[in-house]
């Protein structure tokens, strides 16, 4: 297993993808290649249909690229099958969607605790004291018994915040985690974010529309029509 | 969450319990089917089971014949041969029929050997005079062959000698009752005359007209088969193993070995195809549980895309999706098999209540047999798991990116 600490947390050299064959085929990401080192915190914009979204699924693990090397944490993942996909997935990679956060069985402290209790097969006091220390640092110290539906918006997306943090992964992706909030939810989730970033050294990959959010990120990286087209380092704090 | 199930478990209880109305529809869909199949085994069971007792209730399971005995009533024309026979044969004895009698004690499977000498004669009283067949008999052996003793309606079985024991057809015929009189004469113009020490009903007409118990010796002295038999009378534990031991017993002997299952050939086709038949119901019923099953997963699986797609983007395996959806089935299938048998439970007991012969007595006895409701519930089980099986591989392939995007 490569070593985390000598080695990027993502790297892309060349990533392409396609959809449809033949006639119909067509390409959405042209050759990407994107380096995100440890700790760092970066927004990636770009107008609708740009290929954000494809993008993060590809560096989610959910989807194969067409052409071109992913790196996880220096792990090359091309040869990987569906199981050590899944694997690498689960253990290194935390997801924040815009829709359907949780799993609406189960409660808060429940969909907390499903990484790990997916990872290891049965439930067992520990994840769920895990479960309920992220509970307690994202704010909902009082709604770990709720079911999902029973939680706001905001709630939600606090709560899948904390589940995408029960792995302790290298990478959280985000994709338009405010999108679905009004302005005051999504500043205080954004500052969740940020906060996890500065405490854990967590590096998060943030889809946003919101320019203003992408303003407070270290890095702006813009994407157009399967290409990035820019890429601004906005703080000076980064690792070199 | 309970620490000792797995994940698995569950997650397939909770998708179970908060579908709640889909997860009580087909529950009871499954209970219905298996309330079918349980109360029509139980029914059919106790029916055949009824039919084959009072069928065995007067036919020894196997019995041995001298080798080339030719008139046997058997065939419609019985009761011809049985003149001819009167007239130009003079009955065949078993030889040696102690030595094989013993030899038969020492195989598995026998419940009572009951050796016999047995032919056609007349009894006479008064101006009343009847053909009849003449069984010897030792009451203790024959009593195990053929339960006797519980279908004595008047006085006891006793055939010591001068004592016969008639059927309450014959006693009507010849308008005896316990303690008159009767004369038996055989085709070699032998005769002796009995007294009636008890009357008989067998359950059928022909036997109650025709069988007159007398002992061994008398029957062996009128019959002119002094020391002989004319036949043994076998009963086994298991009446299905029947026709392969009568095989194996001629061919040691080299007897004729008639099993009940041969003699009454007719009888156990219908009850084979009787079988059959209420098999091919019960697949077809289990088939239709099936399809319900699996048609109520494939939507769950459609219902349930994105709650898969997250699960699959935090690291459920395909194997975990697969088996997740497959335990559905199973539970589904377990607690169906569950309410299935409890209502068929109570189909039973109404039956009961209701299916009385004139005198209100229960026309059979049929009753829900614990080892019926574990195959039904293991059954369920499996075909609730074999149903899950198309719908569980949907959602173990189900494309996490288009689950996510829905
Ligand atoms: N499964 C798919 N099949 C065909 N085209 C797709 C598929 N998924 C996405 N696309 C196309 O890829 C392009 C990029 O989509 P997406 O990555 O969702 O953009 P963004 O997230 O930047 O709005 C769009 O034109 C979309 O129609
Ligand atoms: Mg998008």
């Amino acid at each position: 297993m490569a070593d985390p600490v000598t080695h990027p947390v993502l790297q892309l050299t060349g990533i392409r993808k396609s959809y449809g064959s033949g006639e119909t085929e067509s390409e959405i990401l042209h050759g990407i290649d994107l380096r995100l080192e440890r700790g760092e915190f970066a927004a990636l914009i770009g107008p609708s249909g740009s290929g954000k979204s494809t993008l993060l699924n590809l560096i989610g693990l959910l989807d194969r690229p067409s052409g071109g090397q992913l790196f996880i944490d220096g792990q090359e993942t091309g040869q990987l099958d569906d199981t050590g996909l899944t694997r690498l997935r689960g253990q290194r990679i935390g997801f924040v969607f815009q829709h359907h956060h949780l799993i609406p069985a189960f409660t808060a402290l429940e969909n907390v605790a499903m990484p790990l209790l997916v990872a290891r097969g049965r439930p067992d006091a520990e994840m769920f004291e895990q479960a309920g220390r992220l509970l307690d640092q994202v704010g909902l110290a009082e709604r770990k018994q709720n079911l999902a539906n029973q939680l706001s918006g905001g709630q939600q997306q606090r709560v899948a915040i904390a589940r995408a943090l029960a792995m302790s992964p290298s990478l959280v992706l985000a994709d338009e985690p405010t999108g679905n909030l009004d302005t005051h939810s999504a500043d205080d989730v954004f500052a969740l974010l940020r906060e996890v970033n500065t405490r854990l050294n967590t590096t998060f990959l943030i889809v946003t529309h919101d320019r203003r959010l992408a303003a407070r990120c270290d890095r702006i990286i813009e994407m157009v029509d399967g290409d990035i087209v820019a890429d601004d380092r906005v703080h000076d704090k980064l690792p070199a | 969450m309970k620490s000792w199930m797995p994940f698995e478990w569950i997650a397939a209880i909770r998708f179970l319990r908060e579908g709640r109305m889909q997860s009580l529809l087909i529950i009871v869909g499954v209970g219905v089917g298996v309330a079918v199949i349980v109360f029509m085994s139980a029914l059919l069971s106790g029916l055949q089971a009824n039919l084959v007792k009072r069928t065995l209730s007067s036919q020894a399971h196997i019995v041995l014949l001298p080798p080339e005995e030719i008139a046997r009533p058997q065939s419609p024309a019985a009761g011809i041969s049985l003149r001819l026979q009167k007239q130009a044969q003079r009955l065949r004895s078993i030889d040696q029929w102690q030595q094989i009698q013993a030899r038969l004690e020492g195989l598995p499977n026998i419940a009572a050997i009951s050796p016999m000498a047995s032919g056609p004669a007349f009894v006479v009283r008064g101006d009343a005079n009847k053909a009849i067949t003449l069984l010897g008999i030792d009451p203790v052996r024959y009593s195990g062959v053929i339960a006797l003793p519980e279908r004595m309606v008047a006085g006891q079985l006793r055939v010591g000698a001068g004592e016969a024991v008639i059927g309450i057809e014959l006693a009507k015929d010849l308008g005896a009752d316990i303690g008159d009189k009767i004369r038996v004469t055989t085709a070699g113009d032998a005769t002796e005359t009995f007294t009636v020490t008890g009357l008989f009903d067998l359950g059928n007409k022909g036997v109650n007209a025709r069988n007159v118990y007398v002992s061994l010796r008398s029957a062996q002295s009128l019959l002119d088969l002094v020391g002989g038999v004319s036949s043994i009378d076998i009963s086994l534990h298991d009446i299905d193993e029947a026709e392969r031991l009568a095989s194996k017993i001629a061919a040691e002997t080299g007897l004729t070995a008639d099993s009940w299952i041969k003699t009454n050939a007719q009888f156990v086709t219908a009850l084979t195809s009787q079988r059959v038949s209420s098999n091919v119901i019960r697949f077809f019923i289990g088939l239709s549980v099936a399809f319900g099953i699996a048609s109520v997963l494939v939507v769950s699986v459609i219902q349930r895309a994105r709650e898969i797609g997250i699960l699959r983007a935090m690291g459920a395996s395909q194997g975990q999706m697969l088996r997740i959806f497959l335990l559905q089935g199973g539970i589904v299938g377990f607690f169906g098999s569950l309410l299935g048998s409890g209502l068929a439970w109570t189909f039973l007991m109404l039956w009961r209540l209701m299916a009385r012969n004139a005198d209100g007595s229960p026309m059979f006895v049929i009753g829900v047999d614990p080892g019926l409701v574990a195959i039904a519930a293991g059954g369920a089980s499996l075909v609730g798991i074999l149903a899950a099986l198309l719908p569980a591989r949907r959602a173990a392939r189900l494309d996490p990116v288009v689950a996510i995007r829905g």
